[in-house]
């Protein structure tokens, strides 16, 4: 049983003008992999809740970045309202299929549509934490560079990951193609929107991976 | 009740009582899936039901367009909070495909192009509840929304809906397929919250 456990934000940061990323302090909490997620829980005055499920940023800890949506209900609130001190509601870690570990040395290949970086992410930072001889190659489809979360940790050269960074609003714009993909072998997780993903995944059957081995994460319509 | 959020109102009130506890409408109509969409020709594609006893009986595509076909409209939740109201569709009802099949098991493992798996009890399956659906809001299925067929179980969970389906062994003995396994609830039902593992 996954019980809901009380959650105090410890600290925030701004990943972009509309992300945000949050620190919880979570007591008893279990430990998770990276990949995995957990679901939240808002309760209004009235006895009204509302849930979600957000992907863990990092491999320990209880961090998530939340990407404000216009027309959202719980995540404008996260981004906007919540403050340091505030508690909220969490459960988890959930899923188990959607996870790298750490013990696996298959080159890793991650392929992030926009925010679908941040489970991909909590990979990379396990990578980092646990050292060893996995190489990573970070494929990462956004707008503009402006929209890029964990700019700062990214732009400094490991020696174990290659970045390729494709903008779609910036000169030279342009989508993921099959030049940006390695060809079969490492272990695939692909996380961003749908189309993105869906696109994403097309190349690289056409190029060969096995499907067995291509791991996807979608979220929105 | 948990802890009230300061600050936090909720927009989404469920006026009529067709949203389960902890989910939100939607109106667009969101993909989840754990791979790649499979690629499935339809003169490849065949349905099959194994019975417990080790009999198939097995369904091409014309075969399965051939049968009576319905077209339920049905409010659809998936696990990661999402419902969706009015959704229609048409397919064949498993009880039309069901007719000939003897057998007294009790489960049914679904499965799927791509590997995929899924299980539930035979009777959730039956008398009018479940249907392996080709077309959506009138059109052809779309590959990623699971065509070219689908199973569709509306009272369940969306995961117990399986896309890209195959075929379904029945067995006497419950078998958690991908998700249940991967800690998500063996029943589902969304109007008691089964998410995951002992909710």
């Amino acid at each position: 049983m996954i019980r809901w456990r009380r959650a105090r934000l410890t600290a925030a940061r701004e990943e972009t003008p509309t992300a945000r990323t949050l620190v919880f302090e979570v007591a008893d909490w279990p430990g998770h992999l990276a990949g995995q997620h957990v679901d939240v829980r808002l309760t209004a005055p009235d006895g009204y809740t509302a849930q979600r499920s957000y992907s863990l940023a990092a491999p320990e800890g209880v961090e998530l970045t939340v990407e404000g949506l216009p027309d959202g209900e719980v995540s404008p609130y996260l981004v906007d309202e919540l403050t340091v001190g505030d508690e909220i509601e969490l459960r988890g870690p959930v899923g188990g299929w959607f996870v790298w570990r750490p013990a696996v040395t298959t080159p890793v290949l991650l392929v992030a549509g926009g925010s679908g970086i941040v489970p991909l992410m909590a990979m990379i930072r396990a990578r980092r934490l646990m050292g060893g001889e996995t190489p990573f190659h970070l494929v990462y489809s956004l707008g503009e560079p402006a929209r890029r979360y964990y700019a700062a940790e990214l732009d400094t050269p490991e020696p174990w990951l290659t970045i390729t960074w494709v903008h779609t609003r910036v000169a030279p714009h342009r989508r993921i193609t099959k030049d940006d993909l390695p060809g079969p072998g490492p272990d695939v997780f692909v996380c961003g929107p749908t189309g993105f993903v869906e696109a994403a995944a097309d190349l690289l059957l056409d190029l060969g991976h096995d499907p067995g081995q291509v791991r996807t994460e979608r979220f929105g319509g | 009740m948990g802890i009230i959020s300061r600050g936090f109102r909720g927009r989404q009130r469920d006026g009529d009582g067709r949203l389960p506890p902890g989910q939100y409408q939607v109106h667009d109509f969101p993909v989840l899936s754990a791979g790649p969409t499979p690629r499935i020709e339809r003169d490849q594609w065949e349905f099959t039901i194994d019975t417990e006893a080790e009999q198939t009986h097995r369904w091409s595509w014309q075969e399965l367009m051939a049968l009576p076909q319905e077209s339920p409209t049905v409010d659809i939740h998936c696990v990661t909070k999402w419902s969706k109201f009015d959704t229609t569709w048409q397919g064949v009802s498993l009880d039309v495909l069901f007719e000939d099949v003897e057998t007294s098991a009790e489960y049914a493992l679904v499965h799927s192009y791509g590997g995929y798996t899924t299980n539930l009890p035979l009777e959730d399956l039956l008398d009018g509840k479940a249907w392996i659906c080709h077309r959506f809001d009138g059109e052809e299925l779309e590959p990623q929304h699971g065509g070219p067929a689908r199973l569709v179980v509306p009272h369940l969970y969306f995961w117990k809906s399986a896309k890209w389906v195959r075929g379904i062994r029945l067995l006497n003995e419950d078998w958690p397929g991908f998700w249940e396994t991967a800690g998500y609830h063996h029943y589902g039902d969304p109007w008691r919250e089964q998410r995951y593992e002992g909710d």
